[in-house]
């Protein structure tokens, strides 16, 4: 027995299956739309830095390569992008006529003031790091990390997450966080791909917890991976 | 194809299932959770390169070595110096809060002329060379009608180089009113000159001794040299040694020591004789000592006029408690008996200072291990004598206008009648300068000050700070902050052995400031003659070399000097000096106010948190300051619950303090650790300059008090005034 409002649900759902089927879709692409190309374009605004920087040119007219300019301290401290006092070593004066020179010299030189470079590196203040151990100790090229910047010849774009206030180049250019390259992303997951595999002897230390797939500091130790060495305090070892 | 709401919640649905599908949901949680842990207002250290330098703090007389670390030019941390013979590493608050005396708000930017009424904080920025010829063309102007005499100068303290440029100025114009802030050291060198006849400092091996008998001396609330009181505290307390605290009021001191002893405030040298007649009545006393001059008199005195029951009664302190302290005290291998109150910024009686330092001589610890032993002041300033022209040599034949050598021969400076003097028409100055001491602040009776002050034509500061008497002056002329200068600093802060410490410049001068020292010098070489003949050196800094000598090296490369010896106290010593002859009839000194009117008494207290002198807290301590100390913008008062009681006062209530001098609103605070009778109020609050951290936070107990001389040394002797307190 079939009553009168059975047979409006049959109608309705005949008529409706289609518009609810492509209103999903639609609703679906429009968000894949916006999540995968639009959201990113507004979470990142673009900037110029200060100076358009040539690394080739620079490269070549140094003796020691990166660590010319990018050199460590006394201390074993990384001195990171260079101070107006390093550049003023050879700056003091414009030496050709490259309008991005004349400016720097004019600018910052002649007032001496600090260019206030965009980091593209730089990791949030809570993160401790330190280069002495990756470069000295591990014997690492700059290149792992930071790519092939030392072979450009213009500054990048610097795009700041308009959220945290650091640069893209650290969770990556590739929204969706895959890379392809070791210096394409430069969040706890990549420090984990060494700290995570490397061997015993190999004198890496691997990261704790919370990253689930890592052996968790409370666990008997497997195999031949390392530990953080003083497990109670491992977070602080990297988090400050 | 009807579009309902249907499809809408599909359209919904699938927005949902996609963004699911895209980063932004993992990506804005990533993003948010570092936004959160990086709040913009979260201090962090710039990066660059850290460094290390060591100098010497100067925000108080304990001349505790500093280590300062540094990110590039930018200070970020002080820290303790490890090594340093006072502090080994340790700092107090007001240590580690001093990047905010360099970088707060606070500081005078570029010397200032005052443009409105004083006080009303209208200035006009001015150059260097403006502000030296504008003093220097008053100067002139005042010596050539003869009347140097009437210019004066406020300094921190006696010693060091800065201290004997501006004595060295005065000379050479011709004006004796060099005058320095009040503190115990005041009383204890007067206690020296007139029991041993020596010009020392007097010294404690306080780290030795096994038994600390203090009269109300805050030894953990920055009694003496603080950070050093502190280990030596923490020191007694791990070997198991007797600390006894005698004051009436449980102060963080009274708390951590093994006794502490109320006592009727102002009776303490009743006290002191009446331990030193148990002491000598049971033969308890140093052999050795009674030979000295005077002891049979002392005896006499102790005996005839300090009985057990006596002092029993004067004190308010029960026979047996007495008896038992005096043995205790004499029988212990090390004993020690030291004096000054709270943080010692007020010279006190002198008869408690002689009467302390007799039970001292008493029990055989003067040049004893743990004991008392002298602190010379440092010999290494050795100018070229001064020559006087006949202007400077009739103007320092003239009286001092406070009274000190000549009302009161054995004083060397009393400031604290200054107000009274200058109020009263007794004297007058046209020129002042104040130099590293705020005293329109930390002078009893501020406000009696200020209205001297009102009456001096003019008025220069050099302060680094817009304090209460910067803010009130004509001209102010910016030193640059310890951590831009080089300075000596000598310590004698009850230190056993004396100690030169170097402050040095860790930071280029922050603002268009010159080093006071410079700016005297060229003071002097404007006012030109003898005056620039005085000063013979081109800057203050070759003046500062030139006088340490072999010294200058040492403590460039280590930041301090001191002699690893102690210094004999020498002299013949007398127990029973003419000065001490007023105790045969014991009268407490007189606290202002009478009974009726007034039935409390207010005395006030000092906390290692707040800061009294001439700085003021940095807002990073006065943060640390408790509740029960300042509530809001009130300061609290302390009275005993049955004083509360008996008012119908309640915790936390607001209430009215009058004294004969001020009135000041307060909050009421409960407390068992504070005798009946007695209203206990927070030294170091109640300012009404510096910046919107500190300004207007509670009351200054020095508006609520007047100065009280001190009948031998003319010091200022008050330890309270009398009180009402009333229902707001």
């Amino acid at each position: 027995m079939s009553t009168q409002d059975d047979k409006a649900k049959e109608v309705s759902a005949d008529g409706v299956a289609g518009p609810i089927i492509l209103f999903f879709i639609l609703g679906l692409a429009a968000s894949l739309v916006f999540g995968w190309i639009i959201f990113p374009k507004l979470l990142y605004s673009q900037k110029k830095q200060p100076i358009d920087f040539n690394h080739v040119l620079h490269v070549e007219a140094v003796e020691e390569g990166c660590e010319s300019c990018h050199f460590f301290r006394e201390d074993g401290s990384f001195s990171g992008i260079p101070k107006l006092e390093q550049c003023v070593d050879c700056h003091e004066d414009a030496q050709g006529e490259d309008p991005n020179e004349i400016k720097f010299v004019e600018e910052y030189v002649a007032n001496g003031r600090e260019v206030p470079w965009l980091v593209y590196a730089r990791q949030p203040d809570c993160v401790f790091f330190s280069h002495a151990a990756h470069v000295k100790k591990a014997e690492m090229d700059c290149g792992t990390c930071h790519g092939h910047i030392g072979e450009s010849e213009h500054s990048r774009v610097y795009e700041e997450n308009r959220i945290t206030g650091y640069s893209r180049d650290i969770w990556g250019k590739n929204i969706s966080g895959l890379k392809k390259h070791t210096w394409e992303r430069m969040k706890m997951d990549d420090c984990a791909e060494c700290h995570a595999t490397k061997e015993i002897g190999t004198d890496v230390e691997t990261l704790p917890w919370p990253i689930n797939w890592l052996p968790r500091p409370y666990e008997k130790q497997t195999g031949n991976q390392a530990r953080v060495k003083t497990v109670k305090e491992a977070c602080f070892v990297c988090h400050k | 194809m009807k579009i309902g709401r249907r499809s809408f919640l599909s359209f919904v649905v699938g927005g949902a299932a996609g963004t699911a599908i895209t980063p932004l949901p993992w990506k804005l949680t990533d993003d948010s959770s570092i936004w959160s842990q990086n709040w913009p207002w979260t201090p962090v250290p710039p990066d660059g390169e850290y460094s290390q330098s060591d100098s010497v703090c100067t925000l108080c007389p304990g001349g505790c070595g500093i280590t300062v670390r540094k990110v590039d030019d930018r200070v970020v941390k002080i820290e303790g110096m490890k090594g340093h013979p006072i502090n080994d590493g340790g700092l107090c608050l007001m240590g580690l809060s001093g990047l905010q005396l360099l970088y707060g708000p606070t500081r005078v930017k570029t010397p200032l002329k005052r443009v409105g009424k004083r006080g009303e904080g209208k200035w006009e920025k001015i150059s260097w060379d403006e502000a030296i010829s504008e003093v220097t063309k008053k100067l002139a102007d005042i010596r050539s009608n003869g009347e140097s005499h009437a210019v004066g100068s406020i300094v921190d303290s006696e010693s060091g180089t800065v201290p004997n440029l501006f004595k060295r100025f005065l000379t050479a114009y011709g004006s004796p009113n060099f005058m320095t802030m009040p503190s115990i050291q005041d009383s204890y060198g007067m206690t020296l000159q007139l029991m041993h006849g020596v010009s020392a400092q007097a010294g404690f091996d306080a780290e030795n001794a096994d038994f600390i008998l203090s009269f109300g001396s805050g030894i953990i609330d920055g009694w003496g040299s603080p950070v050093r009181m502190f280990k030596a505290n923490s020191a007694w307390k791990a070997n198991g040694k007797k600390v006894v605290q005698i004051e009436p009021r449980l102060s963080n001191t009274a708390a951590k020591s093994d006794k502490w002893i109320p006592i009727k405030p102002g009776t303490e040298a009743a006290l002191a004789l009446g331990l030193a007649n148990v002491i000598i009545t049971n033969s308890l006393d140093s052999k050795k000592i009674s030979q000295s001059t005077g002891f049979e008199s002392f005896k006499k005195l102790v005996q005839n006029e300090y009985s057990t029951d006596k002092v029993s009664k004067i004190t308010g302190i029960n026979s047996a408690t007495i008896v038992s302290l005096a043995k205790n005290f004499a029988r212990a291998s090390k004993p020690l008996a030291i004096c000054g109150k709270g943080q010692g910024s007020i010279p006190g009686n002198l008869n408690e200072f002689m009467a302390v330092h007799a039970l001292n001589a008493l029990v055989g610890n003067i040049n004893e291990d743990g004991g008392v032993w002298a602190v010379t002041e440092t010999d290494y300033i050795k100018w070229p004598e001064l020559e006087m022209d006949s202007v400077a040599e009739s103007g320092m034949q003239k009286e001092r206008i406070d009274g000190a050598g000549s009302e009161y021969p054995h004083a060397k400076s009393l400031l604290n009648r200054l107000a009274e003097v200058i109020n009263s028409g007794d004297g007058s100055l046209e020129v002042i300068f104040v130099s590293g001491a705020n005293p329109l602040y930390s002078m009893p009776d501020s406000k009696a000050m200020k209205t001297a002050f009102d009456s001096i034509p003019f008025v220069v500061s050099f302060s680094s700070y817009m304090d209460e008497t910067a803010g009130n002056a004509d001209l102010i002329l910016p030193n640059h902050v310890y951590l831009e200068r080089y300075e000596d600093v000598p310590t004698l802060a009850g230190l056993s052995k004396p100690i030169v410490g170097l402050t040095r410049p860790v930071v280029k001068p922050q603002f268009n400031t010159k080093h006071v020292g410079d700016v005297v010098m060229l003071i002097a070489k404007a006012l030109g003659g003898g005056m620039a003949d005085a000063f013979p050196w081109e800057s203050y800094e070759a003046c500062l070399k030139e006088t340490l000598g072999v010294k200058w090296d040492v403590l460039v490369k280590k930041g301090f000097e001191f002699n690893g010896d102690k210094c004999i106290l020498e002299g013949d010593f007398n127990f029973y000096p003419e000065a001490m002859k007023s105790l045969s009839n014991f009268s407490p000194v007189s606290v202002e106010g009478s009974v009726i009117s007034y039935p409390l008494i207010l005395i006030p207290y000092d906390s290692i948190r707040l800061a009294n002198g001439y700085i003021g807290d940095p807002p990073f301590a006065i943060k640390a300051v408790e509740d029960t100390v300042l509530k809001d913008k009130n300061s609290c008062v302390e009275i005993n619950p049955k004083t509360g009681k008996e008012l119908g006062l309640t915790e936390g209530r607001y209430a009215f303090l009058h004294t004969p001098r001020g009135k000041a609103k307060v909050k009421v605070h409960l407390y068992e650790g504070i005798m009946p009778g007695i209203v206990a109020l927070p030294r170091g609050l109640g300012h009404t300059a510096y910046d919107k951290y500190l300004a207007g936070k509670g009351c200054n107990f020095n508006e609520l008090i007047g100065p009280t001389e001190d009948p031998v040394s003319g010091l200022d002797a008050a330890w309270g005034i009398r009180a009402r307190l009333t229902k707001v």
